[in-house]
């Protein structure tokens, strides 16, 4: 028998960890030294603040380069790390160092600092995880919970459970798998939630699942 | 008064839910506030706006002030000022007086909390107590900290390091410490008089009172009388503004008691704006919170020109309000706009009369941005979302994780 899936919701703690970039080598000595909740909430900060925007830069290394340094080039392919590939956050900070080195290593010239004021600061972030009411146990109650859950609770199964948890997959996806709905949990397994709004996000699971079960 | 559940309309009442489970989590923890005034400025109108909420949702918290006599509050004003970069000398001995005001107070203000939250450098030395008294300490600094004058920070962070925890409304105040920081940006209350829906009559009968012609432009700069402020400089780019287009401004907001400067800066404006009809300088008296929302409501733009800011809540109110905000970049203001997107971030006097221009000139795109600013305030700065990280830091205080299952 397939088990229940408990839907649980997330709620962060911001922290800031003292620490400043001027320039590029500093934001590259910062980011090889801060905690992985750091790199964590770098690339997923944009996506929860402005949530109802898309699309919107996908991490904060990409903006503040771009707009703070004016290497639109080196902001460029910091903002083409593509997020959902990653599976640990170890392999996103040493992607993301990848690039600045290269950066560093082709530099000719001195090293341009920001304007003072524009510093990039860097902050980490407390993830607390507390249970919801809600429990669904086919996938009719599956919908109907999705449709009215907290954007926190999509939010931590869908990007937390994979990346922050690191448990390789979105929590949707494995309870389907476990439910035998294999075709639906690899389509939502497929979603790349990093180019729409969690609104955007909430619709499409709602419809994949509409698709498999009619309303 | 607002009862939480009353806020489930706007935030949706699964908000409301996550905010009932943290509560039930600190069930038997007493929280203590303790700043330097209970009215005016918006340290004590967060604290009067959100304890009910607290006690609503069964959570033990109180709230006290410390006394002072006015030599202790001009200490504090300087203090206040050094921290935002103004050049001030403090004499052999001046800062201990701090110290002994904050001794005197500790016998009668402390009880023995299980979380001490100060607020602001007045009461700060408080913590010498945190030994003899227990419990946990955090350090709640809701000013700008961005070029604090050496001399007071240094005197400040033997007291900041000895709390458990320090709290700033934006990241660029963080600074190296050997205690956890944490950002917690203040908030707004949507459903406060000075926030809430009012009728088109009583924004009439505000502006009829005041004078104010609802027909002709309207631009407001809603804060109390400090140099900090801008005042005069606001004055100064609407007469910019106003060699091309018609427009009146208001300059309105009251004083707070533990600022004695205030006085001083409104005569200075009155002076700059002396023989020109069209500019209002209204000095409030505490408790005008719908005659503000009035006027932020019958205006066509809104400013704050500040040169320094803790965060700048009358941004976020503006925004509230879907009004088009042109603001300075400090403090905390770059985390309420985007510019140009949600906002106007200016740099300067002339800055600041250009973007009149274009606002005033561009309907349109004003609303634009008052849409795009209201949204942003509705997901990130309202008072439920403000209670929610006060919760989780208490609750942060009893576990050490970076991941905590409750």
């Amino acid at each position: 028998m397939a088990k229940n899936l408990h839907f649980m919701t997330r709620l962060n703690l911001v922290e800031l960890l003292g620490r400043q970039a001027r320039n590029v080598p500093e934001l590259a000595a910062g980011l090889r030294e801060v905690p992985g909740s750091s790199v964590y909430y770098h690339t997923h900060r944009f996506l929860q603040q402005h949530h109802y925007l898309s699309p919107e830069p996908p991490n904060d290394f990409a903006f503040w380069v771009t707009n703070a340094l004016g290497h639109d080039a080196l902001g460029e392919r910091l903002a083409s790390v593509d997020i959902v590939r990653f599976r640990s956050l170890g392999s996103l900070r040493s992607a993301f160092l990848d690039i600045l080195n290269q950066a560093l290593a082709g530099r000719r010239g001195p090293v341009c600092d920001c304007q003072p004021g524009e510093e990039f600061h860097f902050m980490s972030c407390r993830t607390f995880i507390l249970p919801t009411p809600y429990e669904a146990w086919s996938l009719a109650e599956f919908r109907e919970i999705v449709r009215k859950i907290s954007i926190d609770s999509i939010y931590f199964h869908v990007f937390e459970a994979r990346l922050h948890l690191e448990r390789g997959d979105n929590d949707f996806s494995d309870w389907l798998e476990e439910l035998g709905e294999t075709k639906l949990a690899r389509e939502i397994s497929r979603l790349d939630p990093y180019n729409c709004t969690l609104e955007g996000l909430r619709r499409l699971i709602v419809q994949k699942v509409s698709e498999h079960v009619p309303d | 008064m607002s009862r939480i559940n009353d806020y489930a309309p706007i935030v949706g009442a699964s908000t409301i839910e996550e905010l009932s489970l943290l509560a039930e989590r600190l069930r038997g923890k007493a929280i203590q506030n303790i700043n330097s005034t209970a009215v005016g400025g918006g340290v004590a109108e967060i604290l009067s706006r959100m304890l009910p909420l607290l006690h609503d949702l069964g959570v033990e918290v109180s709230w006290d002030v410390i006394k002072g006599n006015e030599k202790f509050f001009n200490l504090t004003k300087r203090i206040h000022n050094a921290l935002h970069g103004v050049a001030e000398t403090f004499g052999p001995g001046e800062l201990e007086d701090l110290i002994e005001v904050n001794r005197r107070n500790a016998p009668e203000i402390l009880r023995g909390a299980d979380i001490t939250f100060v607020h602001d450098p007045q009461p700060i030395a408080l913590v010498n107590e945190k030994a003899a008294r227990g419990g946990k300490w955090i350090w709640r600094c809701h000013i700008d900290f961005t070029n604090p004058q050496q001399d007071v920070w240094e005197f400040l962070r033997t007291f900041i390091e000895s709390y458990d925890a320090a709290v700033f409304s934006a990241p660029s105040f963080s600074r190296p410490l050997t205690i956890r920081q944490v950002l917690i940006s203040p908030s707004i209350d949507p459903l406060s008089d000075k926030n809430k829906d009012l009728p088109e009559e009583i924004i009439d009968s505000v502006c009829a009172r005041f004078h104010l012609n609802r027909k002709r432009p309207i631009v407001t700069q809603i804060s109390r009388f400090d140099y900090l402020k801008d005042p005069v400089g606001v004055i100064r780019a609407y007469k910019l503004v106003k060699e091309h287009v018609d427009c009146q401004l208001v300059l309105a907001g009251g004083g707070a008691t533990d600022d004695p400067e205030g006085m001083q800066v409104l005569a200075e404006v009155r002076q700059e704006a002396a023989g020109d009809p069209d500019i209002f300088v209204l000095f409030l008296p505490p408790g005008s919170d719908i005659e503000i929302n009035a006027l932020q409501r019958a205006s066509n733009v809104i400013l704050q020109k500040s040169l320094k800011e803790g965060f700048g809540l009358t941004v976020a109110e503006a925004m509230w309000k879907a009004k088009p905000v042109i603001a300075s970049a400090v403090g905390g203001i770059p985390l309420q706009i985007a510019h140009k997107y949600s906002g106007i971030l200016s740099h300067s006097i002339e800055g600041t009369a250009f973007f009149i221009k274009q606002l005033l000139n561009a309907p349109e795109y004003a609303a634009g941005l008052g849409t795009n600013g209201r949204e942003h305030i509705k997901n990130n700065f309202l008072i439920t979302r403000h209670i929610r990280e006060y919760l989780l830091l208490f609750l942060s205080l009893y576990d050490d994780q970076d991941i905590i299952r409750l």
